[in-house]
């Protein structure tokens, strides 16, 4: 018998939060970023287990699907982080306000 | 389900040692990997510190009968996007210590603090509580007698094949929104990396005049910018603006 399913849902919870915390903690723009990419994984863990807790393959459709928006999310983010550097070196999240018109 | 001590050692107990190890050690990898994403000054040990969660996260998938996409967590996560992320940190130079650590506005951390204590006491509360409703979705079940695989792939192509289409136009456009953010500005005054105010401000608001006046006298300004990058932090707000 494999681990109940609620120590997957709690741990998984504890990766959101952590994510959460960093995503408004840290100033490094990139940093923030994984942050974001840890929050995805930490839902990604709760689709997987219900899928198994519930047997149910729509859980793991779901999982690949995030995956390819995390892809696309990081590729455009990424574009617009390196465009705002170009601009301003060293820049962190407060810097940001230059997208103002 | 009821679920009143959930959490209770014996639930853990109840599964076979190799699976409860498994999943201890997975999970320990897992925080440990997350907390160093957080806590690094250095933004490439923060990378790597993902690696680490994202190879604990791909085990645990794999504990719960996600063959597929473990595998599809290693090679997506950590060999494109995380490789993708040190590619950008290494074309940045941004691999120094982070030198900003004060508070924007006052008690920043605290508040984040709490806000992630309630979070989390929130999320854990759920996932104590009752989980399920209604009926079970359409997609057909996980265990089956063919492999994660054909399971898997059968449902994406026959219920998901819509979705799964249109996965593909947003790749396309991300691909496309990439290349038009990466693109340097195509005028001659562009080719720095300075804050060139002719080569923005043509898609620009107008601005009042006399700011104008102010960015149009830049050039000995964004010199100082180039030659000393953080004294000319001032001055480079000023000519943005």
């Amino acid at each position: 018998m494999t681990v109940h399913a609620s120590w997957y849902l709690t741990l998984a919870a504890v990766l959101f939060t952590i994510g959460a915390v960093g995503l408004l903690v840290r100033r490094n723009v990139l940093v923030m970023f994984m942050c974001v990419e840890l929050m995805l994984n930490a839902a990604n863990l709760t689709f997987v287990t219900f899928a198994r807790e519930l047997n149910d393959i729509g859980g793991q459709v779901a999982v690949f699907f995030v995956l390819v928006v995390a892809a696309a999310e990081v590729v455009v983010g990424l574009g617009i982080i390196v465009a705002i550097f170009r601009r301003k070196v060293g820049a962190t999240a407060d810097d940001a306000h230059i997208l103002k018109g | 389900m009821s679920t009143a001590g959930l959490l209770s050692p014996g639930l853990l107990a109840a599964a076979t040692i190799p699976d409860a190890l498994t999943f201890a050690i997975a999970a320990v990898i897992c925080v440990a990997g997350a907390l160093g994403v957080v806590v690094m000054r250095n933004p490439v040990h923060s990378a790597l510190s993902l690696v680490m969660t994202l190879f604990g996260i791909a085990v645990l998938f794999v504990e719960q009968d996600a063959d597929f996409l473990a595998a599809v967590q290693v090679i997506v996560y950590t060999g494109a996007i995380v490789v993708l992320f040190l590619f950008v940190i290494m074309l940045l130079g941004v691999d120094r210590k982070e030198k900003v650590m004060s508070d924007t506005f006052k008690g920043q951390r605290v508040f984040a603090g709490l806000l992630g204590l309630m979070v989390l006491a929130e999320v854990i509360l759920l996932a104590r509580s009752r989980w399920t409703t209604g009926a079970s979705s359409a997609s057909g079940p996980l265990q089956t007698s063919s492999s994660n695989v054909a399971t898997l792939g059968k449902a994406l192509f026959t219920t998901y094949l819509i979705p799964f289409e249109v996965t593909s136009a947003l790749l396309v456009v991300a691909v496309v929104g990439a290349v038009v953010l990466a693109r340097r500005p195509s005028s001659p005054a562009g080719t720095t990396y300075d804050a060139e105010p002719d080569s923005v401000g043509s898609s620009e608001a107008p601005v009042p005049h006399d700011s104008m006046d102010e960015t149009t006298t830049g050039p000995v300004e964004s010199d100082s910018v180039e030659s000393d990058p953080i004294a000319g932090d001032d001055t480079l707000e000023v000519s943005i603006r």
